[in-house]
């Protein structure tokens, strides 16, 4: 049986096309192991899009493959520059130059100050001051809860504390494209909330284009306008579309699942 | 001490097999805890085979007084026997703690093809499976070699990317922190060369050539070596744990994101700092070996201070001191690279850390070994 991928949101999506990321046929593997194949999927600008899936699906190498860490087996990544893989050296750098991405742990330099971790960046991009440098690092800061921060080390604050930084940092250069790798993974419930909170403002305030690995629901549906659902078992997208949209109607008896967190049982169960 | 098996106790777990009309019934009853001994389940497997074969299995546990894993363990390899032969299962009577965890455990299908199969491949595929792995190594390592040369190309032409301000950490650690255990080390070496040395030598009355076997051997190679060594334990080490633990931490990613090449950022300013510091360390360590020379020589052999110094001076060729420069120069290249490159080949793990660091050791006095063999033979042939 070949799933079939649920297209009642892409009509809405459609509406406005100005797509940031465009996936086509794309199949990840390590070695001979296929992780996932023949994904297709369009990121519009001004998403929130959503990366959802069961553990171990291969969420985090799909956002692996996006940003340019890992090469895919098959298929493209489409940027508005170009083809991502395909893409001479300069061209990459000037997608990664507007892309910013908080990774599961934060990944701060443990070897420098927050304000180090933030400035990094826009020393290696803008010709800007050491004072204005600064400054930028105290408002990136400041913007994620963590004004007065700038001269502590990663390992002296909490790990809830290290994420919002690694926020503040993916959010250094004011990019177009952020990727958050599970951001609510090992967050209180309020942080959390604060966290999808902070996304939609940013969307607001900064115009930019989200993609989001996440399974946790109250995300999704708080913050999603737009998804893709893995499945491990077929190894391959079976739904994408406004996460709301596709617990309305989709048919799909394991998306269902995964939505309503396993209440409405498989029918054949 | 033996620990001695538990005596019965009043409450010892007990299994009472019953068989009627094809029914066998177990009863448990007592304590089925770990710190018992319990029943073997080889008594139930023969009620099971018995023929005629019984239909059905009821497992009874109104006496259990109190359970732990050990007895859901035996449920369980019980009702898998019972399986295997066909045999109806009714555990409806145990207590409903076990029965509501047993049916938990069997919730989930075991996934197929999760369970690890070892298969013991045939020798020759064996070996080939090394042959293909040894290749992938040089592979890699050359791709790592390939990458430092284009960052030492980038470097010399001044577009490396790298923290200044991280450069004299990584000096400072590579210099003075090091000076304290080249300086013990170095010593006693020169020290344990001169004691050897004398007990020849002062048989036909030559203690002053003591000067001469310290001197010629530190300088020229043994300087070199010991501190190559040392800072193979040391900052080789250090290297591959730092940077592994930057891979672990998704650091690594976080750089290349930037746009950064991490083998300028991180292995760059390693290798500067290494390059520039192992010459100057090995100059040291030379001096402390002769001063462990020096030590013995006027303390033990009674030699004259000042003819012991002078004759170490007169006896040792210049062109020695530059050989062991060029030495340590090729051991700091030696071990900055085999410790940046494991941690940089590091696994996402903290195992993987572990077998970095332990590579990197391995892997640098390997190269140190061999490199002074090379040079050796090289300094032999161009007759120094």
């Amino acid at each position: 049986m070949k799933p079939v991928p649920d297209t009642a949101a892409q009509a809405s999506a459609a509406a406005t096309d100005d797509p940031a990321i465009r996936v086509e046929g794309l199949t990840m593997a390590y070695g001979d192991f296929v992780i996932m194949r023949d994904l297709n999927f369009v990121v519009q600008k001004g998403d929130i899009f959503i990366i959802m899936g069961g553990s171990g699906c291969g969420k985090s190498t799909l956002l692996r493959v996006l940003v340019g860490l890992k090469e895919p087996a098959a298929g493209k990544v489409l940027y508005r520059e170009g083809s991502l893989w395909d893409a001479p050296a300069d061209t990459r750098a000037r997608i990664s130059r507007r892309t910013g991405i908080l990774y599961q742990s934060g990944a701060l330099f443990s070897s420098m100050t927050l304000a180090e971790n933030i400035a990094l960046p826009l020393s290696q991009y803008t010709s800007l001051s050491r004072k204005q440098i600064r400054e930028v690092c105290s408002l990136k800061l400041a913007l994620v809860g963590l004004a007065g921060f700038e001269d502590f080390y990663p390992s002296e604050i909490s790990g809830g504390m290290c994420k919002r930084a690694g926020l503040a940092r993916a959010m250094a250069l004011d990019p177009d494209i952020l990727f958050f790798d599970e951001p609510s993974a090992g967050l209180d419930p309020v942080s959390a909330h604060l966290l999808d909170e902070l996304i939609l403002e940013l969307r607001e305030s900064l115009k930019a284009t989200f993609v989001v690995v996440t399974h946790e629901l109250a995300s999704i549906f708080a913050i999603g306008n737009n998804s893709v659902y893995l499945d491990v078992e077929t190894r391959t997208m079976t739904a994408s579309g406004d996460p709301k949209e596709l617990l309305a109607h989709s048919q799909d008896p394991k998306l269902r699942r995964f939505l309503t967190r396993g209440q409405e049982q498989q029918k054949d169960d | 001490m033996t620990r001695q098996p538990a005596p019965p106790r009043a409450d010892a777990p007990r299994r009472d097999i019953a068989v009627a009309d094809g029914v066998v019934t177990l009863t448990f009853s007592g304590s089925w805890r770990m710190d018992q001994t319990l029943p073997d389940i080889e008594a139930v497997r023969q009620a099971l085979a018995a023929s005629p074969a019984p239909q059905k299995l009821v497992l009874a546990g109104s006496g259990v007084t109190s359970w732990d894993s050990l007895f859901l363990t035996q449920c369980r390899a019980i009702i898998a026997l019972a399986r295997e032969r066909g045999v109806a299962v009714d555990a409806g009577a145990l207590p409903a703690g076990v029965e509501s965890l047993l049916s938990l455990a069997a919730k989930v299908p075991e996934r197929q093809g999760a369970a690890r199969t070892v298969k013991r491949m045939p020798f020759l595929e064996r070996v080939a499976d090394m042959g293909y792995g040894a290749a992938e190594g040089v592979r890699n390592l050359l791709d790592f070699t390939g990458d430092v040369t284009l960052a030492a190309w980038a470097l010399a032409t001044g577009r490396a990317v790298f923290q200044r301000s991280q450069l004299t950490t990584l000096i400072y650690q590579a210099s003075i922190d090091a000076l304290a255990i080249v300086s013990l080390i170095s010593f006693l070496v020169g020290l344990i060369l001169a004691f050897v040395g004398a007990i020849q030598l002062s048989q036909f009355g030559a203690q002053i050539y003591v000067s001469t076997i310290v001197g010629i051997a530190m300088v020229r190679v043994m300087g070199a070596i010991m501190t190559g060594i040392i800072m193979a334990g040391r900052t080789g080490a250090a290297y591959a744990a730092e940077l592994g633990t930057m891979q672990v931490n998704e650091e690594i990613d976080a750089l290349r994101t930037f746009g950064f090449s991490p083998t300028q950022f991180l292995v760059m300013p390693r290798m500067i700092a290494l390059v520039l510091m192992m010459p100057l360390l090995c100059i040291y360590a030379d001096l402390m070996g002769i001063m462990g020379g020096f030590v013995v020589g006027v303390f033990m052999l009674k030699i004259n201070p000042i003819q012991y110094l002078t004759h170490t001076w007169q006896s040792v060729p210049l062109a020695n001191f530059w050989i062991g420069l060029v030495h340590s120069t090729v051991f700091g290249v030696l071990v900055a690279m085999a410790g940046c490159y494991r941690g940089m080949r590091c696994g996402r793990s903290a195992l993987g850390v572990g077998q970095a660091t332990t590579a990197a050791v391995v892997t640098s006095i390997l190269a140190i070994v061999i490199a002074t063999a090379i040079l050796t033979v090289c300094c032999n042939i161009i007759g120094v």
